[in-house]
């Protein structure tokens, strides 16, 4: 396997194969309470305490759609550039496991909520469009555990009914990259609509993959394998990699792939057949009676589009042509909602007189590293947008240079510490006055006649000793820049 | 008064509210005649003490404004009943006791009636004889080892036999209005969406309707006044302006066009429906209602159509009775095995037989065959009424193709068992109102009745009609208490 370019081809012998992947998302909406129950959705709650009637599926019990529910499927539709479905049913998709209390999962089949949509990757080599399939909500199910009795299964139905949406793209993906980027795409997207809080720790954001290969060049798609419910972007892309191989082998082999269902072992890194095509199962989908289909208005789409913040994609753009920001800085802004956030609140902040590019260059620098280094997210920052603004400007007005902005920035980390008060308390204002720094330079100059004289016979390494020496003078407190003026012009 | 279970509803309210009876006289009365009543079988559960509690309870304070002040009533064991064993007729919620109300019976119970008990059915509501419960055959008033139809046959023999004054059944293809008219008492379904299903125990959703069933009329209009609110616990609930249907029945049906469907003369009709029908037509006629012969054209293709989507609704509806959460759980090896026996052991032979069914035409390769033209063709059926209810008011057409039949006549052919829907199973597919009232009897002295189908949402018209002929058929039950030692 290599990587020409930016091709992700497996080559075999004098073969090389490309892989196509789609991926089904299943991303949970944010909302307080269940898709068709006013439970609590919650996480961490203790097991089965957030469990309405409704979602043990008690004998007459009926589903009553959450409308903040689909408001925010229709949200995520608008955000992926789809087509919302002004008509669409709920489905009962029918099998029996101790975890779905009512024999079914209602969810949507042949006429999802939201239709084709697409979503833009930056790729290092150039934007690559990704198509989506579709949008549709569905319940999830219950949680089993096998695990706290040899001889029973515990039943957890926190979980059951809490709304999910399935995100389901086109087989447009071609390495374990590109899903890399289309997942964290896709989770910006929502993050910035407030759709989904795409923590897939919390399991909140997970993934069905489905992987196939095929002759670099062939049009034809290959024999697909779907690998269930993984639940991180390197599982996913470790996954993609073996499963993959696993293919190209077969193919090499004169074997034949079987289209199954295949599960990833995290622990042995590999796929393991979990069920075949003849063994899936028949889901008799039908629209469930208990529900009319849905219908929504051109009148509540638009209101929701008007509710529609800045996207990503608006807002690197804007980044560039506003703050003059390259594509790539503006990309590793606009990522994450809360780093567009702080990145904004530090514009804000800093005022009018202010240095954009350095306040860039310190947020991803400094920042990332220190947050980097305590695992922390930037809205857990230990410097708030408004301390860190203050700083920037003691740069930007020369108050301090730039190493001892680094000093003051270790200070402020412990209990987010006003800059301006460490520099007072500290005294490490910069000595900017000319006079000073010309009376402290001739006192230097005075004292290193010698090298004075060699310095301006022509030996120009010199001068940096001269700064070295005026720098260790002022206790590092230097303006450097009025430092090396003077100097040029005394020596 | 011995003569108590005798009276209609509207007398009992009448004398409770002039206090010539006490709830507690009234309940003690139908107690009593219940507890004498037991080879009805209709009663599942019965709810007595408590019962007499609250009517001593409503006397001591009683509010006379309500609607049911005090009045007592068994209730269809598929509504579920706050800490009421809810059984549906099957053994496989034997033990289930559910910790809620549905809202029907919620309503009735926020008017003042009293809950005296659970009746029997058809397990799940499947079937129209009675015979598919898991608690026995019920016996219908009429006569010994007769059947008083299904699914709500223990509700349609407590009416009948003056267990309790009024009760409340569901009607999914028929299961009111054919034991109404096997047992000689009037029997409303209203129309899909104006009562509500929460708290119903769910056979086949797109059809389930719960309705009232009375001594007479008035009665009927009552009950359906107090039952028919709009939901928003039951998504398919329509908020639609509901009429005060007692106070607003009237027997002036002057002017009014009744359809008579041409296609419910069906092939091996027995002589006595079609000479009951034609009196029918008479007596609407005598009321100064006009009659207009109408054609129904997709009406044979009903009952194939409701064996299709009914089956197939019940077998997901009923996939949620496992052994895991509640109800009965059967020992298994592991959770398959826990499965198939609960379910095997838990659902009668019926139930099984429709799961099945419904497992069938929803399989993948089928369910474009049969379900999904089962539904074309239910709108078919839809439109045939759309067109009729452009020039007439109501359907005047039999409730049922023959009049009651022994116990255990039809056990053994599910077939001809399931013809005795085949005039009201329509109604349900198209989601109308139906009311079916006693009106004659046959060579061997059973009922029979006449169903008049009605506008959607326009109860009260059938309500009216079916009034104004009410007093011209002048029934009368014959109740013989063969049962009582």
């Amino acid at each position: 396997m290599n990587k020409k370019n930016t091709e992700y081809l497996i080559n075999r012998k004098d073969n090389q194969y490309e892989v196509v992947i789609g991926l089904e998302v299943h991303a949970q909406v944010l909302s307080e309470s269940k898709l068709f129950s006013s439970s609590s959705t919650k996480f961490g709650a203790e097991p089965n305490t957030q469990v309405s009637l409704v979602d043990a599926a008690f004998p007459g019990m009926l589903p009553v759609i959450n409308e903040f529910c689909i408001k925010q499927a229709i949200k995520t539709g608008i955000g992926l550039n789809a087509k919302i479905n002004k008509r669409s049913v709920f489905d009962r998709k029918n099998y029996f496991y101790a975890d779905l209390p009512q024999g079914y999962q209602i969810s949507q089949f042949k006429d999802p909520i939201v239709g084709e949509g697409k979503v833009i990757l930056d790729m290092p080599n150039g934007q690559k469009e990704v198509g989506i399939e579709r949008l549709h909500l569905e319940q999830d199910a219950g949680k089993s555990i096998h695990d706290l009795d040899p001889q029973n299964t515990f039943v957890d139905l926190n979980r059951s009914g809490v709304a999910l949406m399935e995100i389901v793209s086109k087989p447009d993906l071609r390495s374990p990259d590109e899903v890399n980027a289309y997942i964290k795409k896709l989770r910006s997207i929502m993050r910035y609509l407030g759709t989904c809080d795409g923590n897939m720790q919390e399991g909140s954001l997970r993934a069905d993959v489905n992987v196939s290969v095929r002759p670099k060049g062939s049009k034809e798609f290959g024999t697909r394998c779907e690998i269930k419910n993984v639940n991180s972007i390197k599982f996913m892309q470790m996954a993609i990699e073996y499963e993959a191989n696993r293919q190209v082998d077969l193919i090499e082999e004169g074997k034949t792939i079987d289209q199954e269902t295949r599960l990833f072992d995290t622990k042995k890194n590999e796929t393991r057949s979990m069920r075949s095509k003849e063994d899936a199962h028949d889901y008799r989908y039908f629209p469930d009676p208990d529900l009319l289909p849905l219908e929504v208005s051109e009148k509540f789409i638009e209101e929701l589009k008007n509710d529609i913040p800045e996207l990503p994609d608006d807002k690197k753009k804007r980044f560039i042509e506003e703050f003059k920001l390259s594509p790539y800085e503006a990309n590793i802004l606009v990522s994450d909602i809360d780093i567009a956030k702080y990145f904004e609140e530090v514009v804000t902040k800093m005022g009018k007189n202010k240095d954009i590019k350095l306040a860039v260059n310190w947020i991803t620098g400094e920042l990332f590293a220190i947050l980097n280094s305590k695992g922390l997210e930037i809205s857990q920052s230990p410097v708030s947008a408004k301390n860190f603004a203050i700083l920037i400007n003691l740069i930007k007005n020369g108050t301090i240079s730039g190493k001892i902005a680094k000093n003051v920035f270790e200070l402020m980390i412990d209990g987010d510490k006003d800059p301006q008060k460490i520099v007072e308390e500290k005294g490490l204002k910069q000595q900017s006055d000319p006079k000073a720094l010309e009376a402290l330079i001739d006192k230097i100059i005075n004292e290193n006649r010698e090298k004075a004289i060699e310095y301006k016979q022509g030996k120009e390494k010199l001068f940096g000793f001269f700064v070295g020496q005026a720098m260790k003078a002022s206790g590092g407190k230097a303006n450097p820049q009025l430092i090396n003026e003077i100097l040029k012009k005394k020596l | 008064m011995s003569d108590i279970t005798k009276q209609s509803l509207t007398e009992l309210v009448e004398n409770i509210k002039n206090k010539k009876l006490s709830s507690t006289d009234v309940t003690k009365a139908f107690i009593q005649r219940s507890e004498k009543s037991s080879e009805l079988n209709a009663y599942i559960t019965d709810d007595f003490a408590p019962a007499l509690d609250k009517a001593k309870k409503f006397d001591q304070n009683p509010n006379l404004d309500l609607k049911l002040p005090g009045i007592p009533m068994a209730v269809k064991d598929l509504f579920c009943t706050k800490n009421v064993k809810t059984t549906a007729g099957s053994k496989i919620l034997n033990n289930f006791v559910p910790t809620y109300e549905s809202t029907v019976t919620e309503n009735i119970w926020n008017e003042g009636a009293i809950l005296l008990g659970k009746l029997n059915c058809d397990e799940f509501a499947m079937g129209s004889s009675n015979e598919t419960s898991h608690f026995g055959n019920v016996q219908n008033p009429i006569d010994k080892n007769l059947v008083p139809g299904g699914s709500s046959g223990g509700s349609a023999s407590a009416v009948a036999g003056q267990l309790t004054p009024i009760t409340i059944g569901t009607d999914t293809g028929g299961s009111i209005r054919q034991p109404a008219s096997f047992t000689g008492i009037v029997g409303l379904k209203p129309t899909y969406g104006s009562c509500s299903r929460y708290g119903i125990v769910a056979f086949a959703s797109s059809l389930d309707q719960a309705g009232p069933m009375a001594q007479n009329v008035k009665d009927c209009a009552l009950l359906q006044e107090v039952i028919s609110t709009y939901d928003s616990k039951d998504s398919t609930s329509i908020n639609f302006k509901r009429n005060h249907y007692s106070k607003e029945l009237t027997k002036n049906i002057k002017g009014k066009k009744i359809g008579i469907p041409k296609e419910y003369r069906v092939d091996g009709m027995p002589k006595e429906i079609e000479d009951l029908w034609q009196k029918g037509i008479q007596y609407v006629k005598d009321c100064g209602a006009e009659t207009i012969d109408i054609s129904l054209p997709h009406t044979s293709y009903a009952l194939p159509t409701y064996y299709i989507v009914a089956p197939a609704e019940a077998s997901s509806n009923l996939a949620r009775y496992d052994g895991v959460k509640y109800g009965y759980r059967a020992k298994g090896e592991n959770l398959i095995d826990m499965y198939e026996k609960t379910r095997s052991e838990g659902f009668g032979a019926e139930v099984q037989r429709r799961i099945m069914i419904g497992t069938y035409v929803l399989s993948s390769g089928y369910y474009d065959a049969y379900y999904l033209k089962a539904q074309k063709v239910r709108k078919l059926i839809k439109n045939d009424f759309d067109e009729a209810y452009k020039k007439v008011d109501a359907i005047l057409t039999p409730s049922t193709p023959s009049s009651a039949f022994k116990i255990g006549e039809k056990t053994n052919d599910p077939v001809s068992m399931y013809l005795n829907d085949i005039f009201t199973v329509p109604v349900n597919l198209a989601g109308l109102p139906g009311i079916s009232i006693p009106a004659g009897h046959d060579t061997k002295g059973y009922p029979l009745g006449l169903q008049i189908i009605g506008k959607a949402f326009d109860e009260q018209n059938i309500l009216n009609i079916a009034f104004a002929m009410e007093e011209k058929i002048n029934f009368k039950n014959k109740i013989t208490d063969w049962w009582i030692k």
